[in-house]
């Protein structure tokens, strides 16, 4: 199991890389993730989504699709990803403390 | 009498009429099953259709030929199903009462939801060939087209059959160079997901195939729509790619019937337990096949291992017990790799796909992630499997559940 220290405490993560515990979380461990997926500044548009990411995880147990986001979250697709680049259900997700969206195959 | 209706006479739909007609006992059952349409198609014989290997008669067969004498047949659009009401209505104006209902409706692609994708290209320069009608059409299109930029793209996952795109780069590989003209083709495939496949080590041996056969790989394009003129996909960080030809997979979704009652979750997937297959919220009703929101492929491989386990569920249940067996997310995919050879993969929710021998360890006949001959003989012998015994609801020598014999971790 990886750890990672963050603001001097000890964070266990997944296999993924993901925050463990969906309650290890709060606004600063979203931060310090942020700028590990490339994002310096969370803005008011970012909390947008992170809370309602969070909000959804806790109501139905997983991550939501980039669909969900899009339809549900008040940020609308193209916005998304300038927010969040290249992947933002995964990003987001990692940003919340969730862990990577189950991902179909 | 107890009723028992069945939505949708695919490949999932027929193998549980088939299999349930068969156990359950007449004087007790009625069973309905109902279908918007008379023909039954072998989808995976779809992607061979562009490269002239199969036509159109040899994908498609007469749905009768699958049911079962005594069972009732109603050929209609299926309009909404209410599942407080214990009640099915149908476009023909019909309603059907149910005790017990499976939904069967499958999913199909909607070029609708990309801005640009269903527009003056469509079927003139962009195909899909995950319908009839778009197989038909590249085929047509294929014959005469004397090479360029020719670009497989999937719009976004979930895919039925998610190998079918990467079986359409290495066939695409193999026809060309048939033709002669395979260095005036192009081929780029481009995809959402981080690499050629999902399961990393099956992703890692499968863009191995990719840069041997001379195909180039883009990960992580998401599309957002086509610019019809400049002939280029763009995504929605604006990253431009140019084709002359454009082999789409569209999003795929559940029926629209689905979101008429309600049912589905943002692609009409229903909500359905992964271990019981019975759906999340009602307990008369079980999803099987590509209707569900399970994480499994959706491919008529699961939708099989999928009806030994709703059946034995389905009988616990009309009993008055709890379902017992668990579906573990089983797949088994022949990923035809061109030049008469094929690659074989069988996986589940929990273990990817690894190297080894299948279905007998250490013996095969087939290989595990590894490109021979006998892979793509049982590619084309599915197809016999499929019309003979799958449908018909017939054994075939696979457990359900995945096995880790013969597997190399
Ligand atoms: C190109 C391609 C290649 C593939 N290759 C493979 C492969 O190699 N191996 C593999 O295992 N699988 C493969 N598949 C996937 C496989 O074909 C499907 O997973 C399988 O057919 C799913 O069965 P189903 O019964 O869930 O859906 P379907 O077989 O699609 O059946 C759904 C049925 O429901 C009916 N229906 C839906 N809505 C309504 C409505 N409102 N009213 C009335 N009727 C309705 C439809 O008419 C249809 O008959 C491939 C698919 C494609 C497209």
């Amino acid at each position: 199991m990886e750890t990672i220290d963050f603001i001097g405490r000890k964070l266990e993560l997944d296999a993924d890389g993901h925050l463990k515990n969906f309650n290890d979380w709060d606004k600063e461990v979203a931060q310090e993730f942020a700028k590990l997926e490339g994002i310096n500044e969370l803005t008011e548009r970012h909390w947008i989504v992170i809370e309602y990411m969070r909000k959804e995880f806790k109501e139905n147990g997983d991550a939501p699709s980039i669909r969900k986001l899009t339809k549900e979250s008040g940020v609308d697709t193209k916005e998304l990803y300038a927010l969040f680049p290249k992947g933002p259900a995964k990003k987001a997700a990692k940003i919340a403390g969730l862990p990577k969206p189950k991902g179909c195959i | 009498m107890k009723k028992l209706l069945i939505l949708g006479a695919g490949t999932a739909g027929t193998m549980m009429l088939n299999k349930l007609n068969n156990v359950l006992d007449k004087n007790e059952w009625l069973i309905t099953i109902v279908d918007q349409h008379e023909k039954h198609y072998y989808q995976p014989g779809f992607l061979f259709i562009p490269f002239n290997i199969y036509n159109c008669k040899d994908v498609t067969k007469p749905k009768r030929d699958f049911y079962p004498t005594g069972t009732t047949v109603i050929n209609s659009e299926i309009d909404k199903i209410e599942p407080k009401e214990n009640r099915v209505l149908l476009k023909n104006g019909q309603v059907l009462g149910y005790d017990y209902l499976i939904i069967a409706t499958g999913a199909k692609i909607k070029p609708e939801e990309t801005e640009g994708l269903k527009d003056k290209l469509w079927y003139k320069n962009i195909f899909d060939f995950y319908t009839i009608e778009g197989a038909c059409a590249l085929r047509d299109f294929l014959k005469h087209w004397e090479g360029g930029k020719l670009v497989i793209n999937i719009t976004e996952m979930p895919i039925k059959c998610p190998v079918a795109p990467l079986e359409f780069a290495f066939l695409s590989d193999w026809f060309f160079t048939e033709k002669g003209i395979r260095d005036k083709v192009d081929i780029h495939f481009v995809t959402p997901l981080p690499g050629a496949f999902t399961k990393p080590r099956a992703s890692a041996i499968l863009g191995d195939f990719l840069i041997k056969k001379n195909i180039r790989l883009t990960t992580e394009f998401n599309i957002a729509r086509v610019d019809n003129d400049e002939m280029k996909i763009v995504s929605w960080d604006e990253t431009e790619i140019p084709f002359d030809l454009l082999v789409t997979i569209p999003t795929n979704m559940g029926d629209e019937a689905i979101a008429r009652s309600g049912m589905g979750n943002e692609l009409n997937y229903i909500p359905t337990d992964p271990h019981t297959l019975r759906a999340k919220n009602y307990e008369n009703i079980f999803v099987i096949g590509d209707a569900t929101d399970l994480p499994s492929s959706k491919a008529g491989s699961v939708a099989h291992f999928q009806s030994d386990i709703l059946l034995e569920n389905f009988l616990c249940v009309i009993e008055g017990r709890k379902p017992r067996a668990k579906f573990d997310g089983h797949a088994n995919c022949f990923i035809e790799s061109g030049f008469g050879k094929g690659i074989l993969i069988d996986f589940n929710y929990d273990t990817e796909p690894l190297p080894g021998k299948f279905p007998l360890p250490g013996i095969g006949p087939f290989s595990l992630l590894e490109e021979t001959k006998m892979n793509h003989y049982g590619k084309i012998m599915f197809r016999w499997a499929y019309w003979n015994f799958l449908i018909k609801g017939l054994e075939l020598p696979i457990e359900s559940n995945m096995s880790m014999a013969g597997k190399r971790l």
